[in-house]
């Protein structure tokens, strides 16, 4: 009798102490928590950055916060960032919790500018496991504020070493990227007529992909690069097509009233775009061989437009139009409401799933922004004059 | 093994009945293709390799000269038509904020446009569809050709050869009136029409 109260006591008292720790453990954030996946409303790594200054500090700066860290004093941080760039740039990175060196490098043989990036990539690794996105770059339409013509643009993910790729003096629309290669796609009214071009970077050249009568934008490629997903009225609505990537092989994948925006799940089976069903607008994805529609539901941000399917294939970034305009990301699987995020449109996933571009308004000035989803830290990005606005990420 | 036999087409068919009843049954009435127009450089049949882009980190710089060809058709033209801008200038249709459904109050212009249309058996139309600011880039640039298939569909009922009517969106790009405001709005969400006529000698 005695041994069984004892028990009784051990085992509640191991209950009790389970349940305080996992209490402990989930009240340091207010998290949204989105059926296991990782969480909005996350708290940055804290970093201190030592020894750096000018361009450097502000690269790593820059690089870090959009990627889910902030900056503290160094009694406050769990990784101390130290270094110098005389010519060069050398740095090291410090678990204080671990007490152990996790990063010692140098960089040699670039601009200060090009190695911070690097460096930026290699803390990110360093304490993450995971890519950084500091060397990647990001393509986009500029134009004078309230003109409607302008050029296509690429640059840094960052805004710099910005360049027109066009020069053409028309609309401009809609870059994407081929998945790994310097070729984009996009919409230019050149010939009057909005047509879709491919167009190597590599080599200058280009060439209408598809020109026919009405409407011809939105071009998305897939994850292989084989096949080019766009919306042509040609046959009397703005529908969803798909071709091979040389234009050939064209196949019509919807016939609802109006449809724009395509873009690829990441294993290249579905293609999700804004529709409309009834007169409501809404997410739709189809199977990128053909077959039924389904609705993708965003209830909660009305009026989903410009959807992003990222990387890693969990969320579907979107925008939402009320009386203005916000970012909102939902599960692409359907398994809870969407997170408003911040105010802006037509955002683009970076390869890291976590980092977004968007645009938003200054003053009716459109001007490019990264951010963080999970943290909600953003940066802008506003290297050139006039309005910026749909951005895509290089994968 | 006889069961999910059976299973297999059960669950199809109620698949099939349930994505039948939810799924977009609302196909627009009285669409029909557009006429094909335009000469396309590097015609899709041709198909062939695409100029190459080096992977991304690796090869040389990017190529900003772009070679000639592909460039821009002579100012006022239209496949080789010449474009009148004014004569349908006062027949300009407007629309109601995110609708591309022709207001009733609109279609006496429409019956002007179908009037000036079978008066000159060579002439042919471009729909120009327009948008306000408040849209997003992409969406509002599937509205405008929306707008301008309506009037595109509501020509065809007076009679007038669907293929005689091009239709070309320009979203939020060319707005009429400058302003943020909805005596501006209002004025930019509209279908212009632009009369075309064959050149002499073509």
């Amino acid at each position: 009798m005695k041994n069984n109260c004892i028990n009784f006591l051990k085992i509640s008292l191991a209950i009790l102490l389970a349940v305080a720790m996992t209490n402990f453990a989930s009240s340091q954030d207010s998290e949204i928590q989105i059926s296991g996946f990782a969480t909005f409303g996350q708290k940055p790594i804290p970093v201190s950055l030592g020894g750096f200054s000018g361009e450097v500090a502000q690269v790593l700066q820059f690089d870090l916060y959009v990627q889910g860290f902030s900056f503290v004093a160094p009694d406050a941080a769990q990784y101390q960032i130290n270094g110098s760039a005389n010519g060069d740039v050398t740095g090291s990175v410090t678990d204080k919790f671990a007490r152990k060196v996790i990063l010692s490098r140098a960089y040699t043989g670039a601009a200060l500018r090009r190695e911070a990036h690097a460096f930026a990539d290699d803390i990110v690794f360093a304490i993450t496991g995971k890519k950084g996105i500091g060397q990647t770059k990001i393509a986009f339409k500029s134009q004078p504020t309230g003109i409607g013509s302008g050029e296509i643009y690429i640059s840094d993910f960052d805004g710099h070493n910005a360049q027109a790729i066009t020069h053409d003096g028309a609309i401009i629309a809609a870059p994407a990227w081929v998945p790994g290669r310097m070729a984009l796609y996009y919409t230019s009214y050149a010939r009057g007529n909005p047509d879709i071009f491919y167009h190597s970077l590599s080599t200058g050249q280009r060439r209408i992909i598809a020109g026919y009568s009405g409407l011809n934008t939105g071009a998305a490629v897939s994850p292989d690069g084989t096949k080019v997903a766009m919306i042509l009225s040609k046959s009397g609505s703005p529908n969803v097509y798909v071709c091979n990537a040389d234009g050939t092989g064209l196949k019509r994948l919807t016939t609802s009233e109006e449809d724009s925006s395509p873009c690829w799940s990441p294993d290249g089976e579905w293609i999700c775009f804004a529709t409309k069903i009834q007169s409501r607008r809404v997410l739709a994805k189809v199977p990128a061989g053909g077959g039924e529609m389904h609705v993708i539901h965003t209830s909660g941000a009305p009026n989903p437009t410009e959807p992003d399917w990222s990387p890693d294939g969990k969320w579907i970034a979107f925008t939402s139009q009320t009386g203005e305009f916000d970012i909102c990301v939902v599960p692409a699987d359907g398994s809870a409401a969407p997170v408003v995020l911040v105010a802006g449109q037509d955002p683009s996933w970076s390869p890291n799933s976590r980092t977004l571009v968007f645009n938003r308004a200054i003053s009716y000035r459109q001007v490019l922004s990264v951010l963080d989803v999970f943290t909600k830290q953003a940066k802008d990005v506003a290297r050139i004059s006039g309005s910026s606005s749909e951005a895509a990420w290089a994968k | 093994m006889k069961l999910n036999r059976m299973i297999y087409p059960l669950v199809f068919a109620l698949a099939a009945t349930t994505l039948a009843t939810t799924g977009c049954k609302h196909k627009p009435i009285g669409i029909t293709p557009l006429p094909e127009g335009g000469s396309m450089v590097g015609q899709p049949g041709g198909g062939g390799t695409l100029p190459p882009g080096d992977q991304i980190g690796q090869g040389g710089g990017v190529q900003t000269q772009i070679p000639p060809g592909g460039g821009p058709t002579a100012e006022g033209d239209f496949n080789g038509m010449g474009v009148d801008r004014t004569a349908l200038a006062p027949d300009t249709i407007h629309f109601k904020f995110d609708s591309s459904v022709i207001p009733s109050a609109e279609r006496s212009k429409l019956v002007m446009v179908a009037e000036a249309l079978k008066s000159d058996a060579s002439a042919k139309l471009l729909v120009e569809g327009n948008c306000d600011e408040r849209g997003t880039e992409e969406y509002n640039r599937s509205l405008g050709e929306r707008r301008a298939l309506a009037a595109r569909e509501a020509l065809a009922k007076l009679d007038i050869d669907p293929m005689r009517v091009f239709t070309r969106s320009y979203g939020k790009d060319k707005p009429a009136a400058d302003g943020h405001d909805e005596s501006a709005w209002s004025q930019n969400r509209r279908d212009d029409f632009v009369l075309l006529h064959p050149k002499p000698g073509s």
